[in-house]
């Protein structure tokens, strides 16, 4: 990647800021960590405790969201902004698809990543926010390799994939990380004279795809989210390729008890570290009372779906 | 342990964090590493780096795998340790703001995300002394200082305000920035030369 010429600044440090690498950097530091939806402080100091790397601050999870209907916005300024001292780790918070004025309120109020994200409502039909004109940087949700290199095309500096937000179904994450190493490995295999013909049928730039080619993975940190449920389904996703997994609905809306919340928080952190131990995956899977209830995605009518949003 | 005559080799904790950037750095030096997430692989490797990440996942994750108190162990048996960034908060023993005592095992204070937010991250070039061959590019995310050191920590790096932002204190090796996220191998090699010395100095 380049780097991020116009928007880049000289920080009180003397350094530079805003650069490409430190944008992309911080994705690489909550790596092999979990990142969890939280709506209140309290929510933001369980997560914190139970071993989060990054809490996104939302008015409602998903799965309330759903249950909520009408227009899905930012969360209110002085939420974000109660969970962000109530907590040391990084806060994230959601702007809808297209609404860069959205984006520019939760850069002014210094969250440490902006999620443009397909559970709010969209505000543009046709564009994302063009994020290279940001300090701040951007995770965006894919369902495959060239919605990914799209994203990154427009300066988002970590992919997740989408899975079907707020449903407790994993099989919307599991269809999308297994479709986007499906395109890395087609690339990787690929000849580099048909590059080209590839990075337009994925609808990406060429030196993307070729970028991919290079590294046999994308050329930023991907998390999992959109259906994580239980200790089982985060490691399912990290064997799947998953640098890390967020957690939306499944950890606060599998309990009211925060005893339980906590527990099942510390359990998912416990299966995306040792998610290659089988022993470990029991012993985080045991004691646990119960996951959310869930809504099967095979049989919610196509328009209830979220993740074809933004495209 | 690993016997005498042998190979050393660097594990690098795997709880959480940029870890992977850390084995690759280690492999483009041609020094074997292991990732280290159990009591037995810690007891395996004969050095060990503690990567980026975020300090208090990684303070709490150590203390829920029970891995703080064998680590301090051979810490103080001659272990020679890294941490960057994360991992340098980690080493220090005094962390204002940090609910959970870290390893508190190196003689510095560390101030955390001593810059501020996110967007105030950034990259600069230091003079690191003991590293030939001119300034180092360093990165800086949401990057903490060392705000005091002990009489017997040696500085490695300042900024061009005077911050510190690295320091060696015998086998322990402390950096505000990640030399793992560049092409620059000269800390890898450093740590390297370090675990190298002490396996020695222990097989004699």
């Amino acid at each position: 990647m380049s780097s991020n010429g116009s928007s880049n600044g000289a920080g009180s440090s003397g350094g530079e800021t805003a650069t490409w690498t430190v944008k992309a950097g911080l994705a690489q530091m909550l790596k092999g960590g979990v990142i969890m939806d939280v709506v209140t402080p309290e929510h933001a100091r369980i997560a914190e405790e139970a071993g989060a790397v990054a809490v996104m601050a939302l008015e409602r999870v998903p799965a309330d969201i759903r249950a909520a209907g009408g227009v899905a916005r930012m969360s209110a300024v002085d939420l974000i902004e109660s969970i962000q001292e109530a907590v040391t780790i990084p806060v994230m918070a959601k702007a809808r698809i297209g609404h860069f004025v959205e984006a520019q309120i939760l850069e002014a109020i210094g969250v440490d990543y902006i999620d443009e994200s397909e559970v709010l409502t969209p505000a543009d039909p046709a564009h994302h926010v063009n994020k290279h004109a940001f300090r701040v940087p951007f995770v965006c949700g894919c369902r495959d390799l060239g919605e990914a290199l799209r994203r990154i095309g427009e300066g988002a500096a970590m992919i997740r994939t989408k899975g079907e937000a707020g449903t407790g179904d994993i099989v919307e994450a599991v269809r999308h990380m297994r479709a986007l190493w499906d395109g890395i490995r087609r690339v990787q295999h690929s000849p580099d004279d048909e590059l080209a013909s590839i990075a337009k049928e994925l609808q990406a730039p060429l030196a993307l795809v070729q970028e991919v080619k290079r590294l046999g993975r994308l050329p930023v940190v991907n998390f999992s989210a959109g259906g994580v449920a239980t200790p089982a389904d985060a490691a399912l996703m990290m064997q799947l390729g998953a640098d890390g997994v967020f957690v939306g609905s499944g950890i606060f809306k599998a309990s009211e008890d925060p005893a339980d919340q906590l527990k099942l928080a510390n359990s998912i952190v416990k299966a995306v570290t040792h998610f290659r131990d089988p022993e470990a995956l029991a012993d985080a899977s045991r004691g646990l009372r119960h996951a959310m209830r869930g809504q099967s995605v095979a049989q919610m009518p196509a328009e209830e779906l979220l993740a074809g949003r933004g495209n | 342990m690993t016997a005498g005559g042998t190979r050393p080799l660097i594990g690098v904790l795997a709880l959480q964090g940029d870890f992977r950037e850390h084995e690759a750095a280690l492999a483009a030096c041609g020094t074997a590493s292991a990732e280290v997430r159990t009591r037995a692989q810690l007891e395996a490797v004969d050095g060990l780096i503690i990567p980026g990440g975020e300090s208090t996942t990684i303070a709490r994750l150590l203390l829920a795998y029970e891995l703080m108190e064998p680590l301090r162990e051979r810490i103080h048996a001659g272990m020679p340790i890294w941490g960057t960034c994360a991992g340098a908060i980690l080493l220090a023993n005094d962390v204002p703001g940090l609910d959970r005592p870290p390893l508190g095992v190196m003689d510095i204070s560390v101030a955390r995300n001593a810059f501020g937010r996110q967007i105030d991250s950034f990259e600069a070039d230091l003079d690191v002394s003991g590293l030939e061959g001119g300034p180092m590019h360093a990165v800086f995310i949401r990057a903490p200082v060392i705000t005091r050191v002990g009489p017997g920590v040696d500085v490695l790096a300042r900024l061009s305000d005077g911050r510190v932002v690295a320091a060696r204190e015998g086998r322990l090796l402390a950096t505000s920035f990640h030399p793992e996220l560049t092409q620059d191998g000269r800390m890898h090699l450093l740590f390297a030369a370090m675990v190298a010395d002490a396996a020695r100095t222990e097989a004699a």
